[in-house]
């Protein structure tokens, strides 16, 4: 009779305990994977198609208060905004018509130097609907998606700067990683002395210019734009304003907290930029010498 | 059928199609798009923990899986995030059922608290290992209203099985 266990009075399938572990590892695994390996999108798709219809429904109330917030806007309010749009209008026409002049010329000068020409960037306004709830991360969606033509990866814009950058596209909506999301990373250039760093998002709503060296030429208040290295984002984009510099002798970087340029936390509709032409392929990695020689052993060993 | 152990109030069976609406129901709740409000208590885990504790043989650790996948997908976490949380919540209630309904709704509810508090603790020991930011401490807040919601959930949800099938004056029950 020993190792006999009694006949259990109710089918419960596997021991619970056995159960507990088999799905802690399961979930594990897909944390794993999703966050460090990005394997499973495809299956986040296939789900997603699932959770859709209980998205949308749940969803209607958070439109349903947008909408009548906006519909109960106060004139006054609408009037303020009104007069400011119209003196930034007008601030903004005379440039453009500079810049049109400037763009004509430009054209000139490139069929002169017979160099290639910069192509137009195709764009998609989205509004954004709502602040994804996930509290660990600073995303928002959009209301265009696949359908729109957007894609993983694009730039985003507001009228002031940079905002972020596409990461999830589904078929109606997307969804939008701000730069100030924890280590999100844009390469940039300090417009005044024309550095190259890049600049993370470091969780607190602010960026941080990250790996200069302490006594790299960055100053409180320089403006800080994109550099177009990275070939998502357009050269010369406003990014962020450095908001100090705090330079210690005991770490070899400087510490360079810098605000967004752009209402990254507070705007309300955004540009989805295209994606930008091509860059060249990257010349064919120079082999070490080391490896070259250690090869040549190798076959003289054999010989 | 299973006696109220309190009331000694004997209910009517359960019926599943019911436990599940009201999951879905509780998913459809998470989902609304409150942003980074504070206080929000986080349904699924409340429905569930209240599920695994009145019907252990019935539901557990595979409903909670399924609904935690289905939570991470709507509110954009990490995959797995939630399924990890709910699968240790049904399985501590499952287990926490015996001793649990002997009690009073309101000391229920003070069982109840710890075990959701833990499912939110694991969600954050995970994402700050995944390299996450720190959200603040408002994110527990929601763990304490859900668990005062339990006490009118303890009614809402078991008002189905009150029904008796014909109606009789005279029955005692």
């Amino acid at each position: 009779m020993v190792g006999h266990s009694p006949p259990p009075f109710f089918k419960r399938g596997p021991a619970p305990l056995a159960k507990l572990v088999f799905f802690l590892v399961l979930s594990l695994a897909l944390l794993v994977s999703d966050l460090n390996l990005r394997y499973l999108d495809a299956f986040r798709q296939g789900l997603s198609v699932l959770a859709y219809p209980l998205q949308m429904a749940a969803a209607t109330p958070a439109d349903f208060v947008r909408n009548a917030s906006d519909y109960f806007a106060s004139l006054v309010r609408l009037q303020i905004e009104n007069k400011e749009l119209k003196s930034k209008q007008l601030k903004e026409g005379e440039r453009l018509l500079r810049l049109e002049q400037l763009e004509q010329e430009n054209r000139h000068l490139r069929t002169l130097l017979e160099a290639r020409e910069r192509q137009p960037v195709k764009s998609t306004v989205a509004e954004i609907m709502y602040t994804a709830k996930d509290p660990f991360s600073r995303k928002v969606i959009l209301d265009k998606g696949a359908q729109a033509g957007i894609e993983a990866g694009q730039a985003v814009v507001d009228d002031a700067g940079v905002v972020g950058q596409i990461t999830r596209v589904f078929p109606m909506q997307s969804e939008l990683t701000l730069l100030t999301d924890k280590d999100q990373a844009i390469p940039v250039m300090v417009v005044r002395s024309g550095l190259r760093a890049v600049l993370f998002g470091s969780g607190d709503g602010l960026m941080e210019l990250r790996y200069l060296a302490a006594n790299a030429d960055v100053q409180p208040g320089d403006k800080i734009v994109t550099s177009g290295l990275d070939g998502v984002f357009l050269a010369g984009l406003p990014v962020a304003t450095v908001a100090r510099v705090e330079r210690d002798q005991a770490q070899t970087f400087a510490r360079i907290p810098c605000l967004p340029a752009a209402g990254v936390e507070r705007f309300t509709h955004v540009l989805v930029l295209g994606h930008r032409e091509s860059l060249p392929a990257r010349p064919p990695e120079v082999e070490p010498v080391v490896s070259k020689l250690k090869g040549r052993r190798a076959r003289s060993a054999k010989e | 059928m299973q006696p109220t152990n309190r009331s000694r109030r004997i209910l009517l069976p359960v019926k599943m199609w019911f436990v599940y609406t009201t999951l879905f129901v509780a998913l459809f709740l998470n989902y609304i798009p409150t942003g980074h409000l504070p206080a929000v208590p986080d349904f699924v885990a409340l429905v569930l923990a209240f599920w695994c504790v009145r019907e252990p043989l019935k539901i557990g650790i595979g409903a909670g899986f399924v609904f935690g996948l289905l939570t991470d997908i709507g509110v954009g976490a990490a995959l797995g995030q939630h399924a990890f949380a709910y699968v240790l919540v049904a399985y501590a209630a499952n287990e926490l059922s015996r001793r649990v309904l002997w009690f009073t709704p309101v000391e229920q509810a003070l069982h109840v608290l710890p075990l959701l508090f833990l499912s939110q603790v694991v969600m954050v020991i995970v994402r700050l290992m995944a390299g996450a930011e720190f959200p603040g401490w408002w994110m527990f807040f929601g763990t304490f209203v859900a668990a005062v919601l339990w006490i009118p959930l303890h009614y809402v949800l078991l008002l189905p099985q009150y029904q008796p099938m014909e109606r009789d004056d005279n029955r005692p029950i």
